[in-house]
């Protein structure tokens, strides 16, 4: 790694590069300030019972959840070719698609409803089909839209990237139709468990969603810092040409990176089908921002980091509306606020390491 | 026969013409060096043999097996390992995972682990950092890292792009002494060099670079005495 010497500026540039930083601290300061006094204003209302924040948090963390598996979509590929993954969240859809014909099918053949076996069967049914459909979208995505461009300028593969999203978005608005697809919940996981009288809710649902999210994700960091391919995803992330001539076949790497991705994201189409109950054609467009989102909050291109990035996204929208006031419809622009937030005061994310020059 | 042969190869950058026709073969068992100056081709002749470039012309064997068919991850299968220039460790992978990348091309356990064992004997120090992040070593850890790497992969030839470049003085004469002994253990080199005085001590035979033509070849000890490389790369008038 190179070090950078800081070139002599004209004592104009240096003093207003310096006034700069002073008023990004400032702006910093009165947003936090602001932020607290309004949760504490909010708070002394007592508008809502501990087991209203306790659902919420639930709630977060199976969002979040998903958004990691999501996120670590947009942070594999990030980290392996520098390029955002904007078609990310049509994969999720395409994933949620395919887990959705698949609970059709094991409904009519009575399944989905039948006895605890055959209903498992019917999730762990939906969630391969959700998978394999994803990796093949991902795996041809990379083909297609972004292995031809490789070496181009960086902005080239980001417009295919666009692009692709919306052709697989109005391929399915085509195929699929505009109306909303019911997800009905197979019966082992349609229910909740209450807890005692304290009027906590867990629904089944969102327990499955959960530790599900929590294997997968432990599933992919034994992966990446484990096995023979994960060296050599993280050789290649540092430098292509040296990672050849350990024999390495970087294309190899590249594809096997965009299927382990897309096969977070066929999952977490399916789970968020079962969470939203509906599916539609542009079901992915949302959750893949802020997905993206979350992945630049913990640090693009680091693993921890998006799983980091991930929760803390999910819980501030399952929290933040209610702590600061607002209707919940607002989770949206928390959302995409604290996109704007961290990209304004610490674009490296919370974990994410200052970009060299060569990687930016 | 030699071992390693290249033939008449021609390497551009885009349009710039970076090797004209340069030959050269090493012997089983040689060490052989290449010398000359600042962009004169040395790394580009590397890089070509290692696959990292394809010449538009000439003939790569080795053991009479051309390698310019092969893609650049299948060249170290055929038994070519390389040390960088700059060394290029991986250096947010622990030194451990760097030395197993350096594996990659094997897969008998075994052999990789008896491997790795010779590498620590070799390099001591490596092994008291195995778990550390290849990034906090210090330049001539690196190099160690670097070389340890390469020899992983079993080479029958080894290529050394500028092993010394950037160390202080005190650790340079340490890596000539690894390279001799790498060479003593059976493992064929050709090294590139800067410091063409160190180089030609330990070669066994020379080729002066310029240009992108190779205009000397000789053995080592004929170099070191030829007036012309004397002024041109020993620093003697």
């Amino acid at each position: 790694m190179s070090t950078l010497t800081q070139p002599k500026l004209p004592t104009s540039e240096r003093f207003s590069q310096l006034f700069g930083k002073y008023i990004y601290i400032a702006v910093g300061i009165i947003i936090v300030i602001l932020l607290i006094g309004r949760i504490i204003f909010v708070a002394r209302q007592e508008s809502y019972p501990l087991s209203y924040w306790t659902f919420q948090v639930i709630n977060g963390l199976v969002l979040g959840g998903v958004y990691a598996l999501v996120a670590l979509g947009y942070t594999l590929v990030y980290g392996i070719l520098f390029m955002i993954n904007f078609a990310h969240g049509e994969v999720l859809m395409m994933g949620g698609f395919a887990g959705f014909f698949a609970l059709q099918y094991m409904t009519s053949i009575g399944w989905a409803n039948g006895t605890a076996l055959q209903s498992t069967l019917t999730i762990v049914f939906m969630m391969l089909a959700g998978m394999i459909v994803s990796v093949i979208t991902g795996i041809v995505l990379e083909r297609l839209a972004y292995r031809p461009l490789r070496g181009a300028p960086r902005l080239v593969p980001l417009i295919s990237a666009i692009g692709a999203s919306f052709f697989l978005q109005y391929t399915a608005l085509l195929v699929f139709g505009a109306v909303p697809h019911n997800y009905r919940k197979p019966s082992v996981i349609d229910g909740v468990w209450k807890l005692g009288d304290s009027g906590i809710i867990i629904s089944y649902t969102g327990a499955f969603i959960f530790i599900t999210s929590i294997l997968m994700l432990l599933g992919l960091f034994i992966i990446v810092q484990r096995t023979k391919m994960g060296k050599a995803m993280r050789a290649v992330a540092e430098d292509k040409h040296i990672a050849a001539l350990m024999g390495i076949d970087v294309n190899k790497v590249i594809v096997f990176t965009f299927a382990l991705g897309s096969a977070l994201a066929g999952a977490g189409g399916v789970m968020l089908g079962l969470h939203n109950t509906v599916i539609r054609f542009n079901t992915g467009f949302l959750p893949g921002l802020k997905a993206f989102t979350a992945a630049v909050l913990g640090g693009i291109g680091n693993v921890l980091g998006a799983m980091i990035g991930s929760l803390l996204l999910g819980l501030l929208e399952a929290l933040g509306p209610s702590a600061l006031g607002l209707p919940t419809e607002y989770k949206d622009v928390i959302a995409f606020s604290v996109l704007v937030l961290v990209l304004i005061f610490r674009p490296s994310g919370i974990v994410g390491e200052v970009l060299s020059e060569k990687k930016a | 026969m030699a071992m390693l042969e290249v033939k008449n190869i021609h390497t551009y950058y885009g349009n710039i013409h970076a090797l004209k026709g340069v030959s050269l073969h090493v012997d089983q068992g040689e060490i052989v060096t290449l010398i000359g100056a600042n962009g004169a081709g040395k790394t580009t002749t590397l890089r070509t043999i290692s696959g990292l470039l394809k010449p538009r012309q000439g003939t790569i064997f080795l053991n009479g097996d051309d390698l310019t068919k092969y893609p650049d991850h299948e060249i170290v299968y055929q038994g070519i390992a390389m040390v960088p220039e700059g060394r290029g460790v991986f250096s947010r992978l622990t030194v451990l995972e760097n030395i197993e990348l350096g594996a990659y091309s094997r897969s008998d356990r075994g052999e990789i682990e008896a491997n790795t064992q010779r590498v620590f004997q070799m390099f001591p120090r490596l092994e008291e950092r195995a778990k550390q992040v290849a990034g906090t070593l210090s330049g001539g850890e690196q190099q160690m890292l670097a070389t340890g790497r390469a020899l992983m992969a079993n080479p029958k030839i080894l290529l050394m792009d500028e092993p010394s470049m950037g160390l202080a003085p005190i650790l340079v004469e340490g890596v000539f002494d690894t390279i001799v002994e790498i060479n003593k253990e059976g493992t064929t080199i050709l090294l590139v060099e800067q410091n063409a005085l160190m180089a030609l001590q330990v070669a066994d035979r020379g080729y002066v670079i310029q240009t992108g033509e190779i205009v000397l070849n000789d053995t080592a000890e004929n170099l070191r005495r030829n007036p012309e490389v004397q002024s041109a790369y020993l620093g003697i008038n």
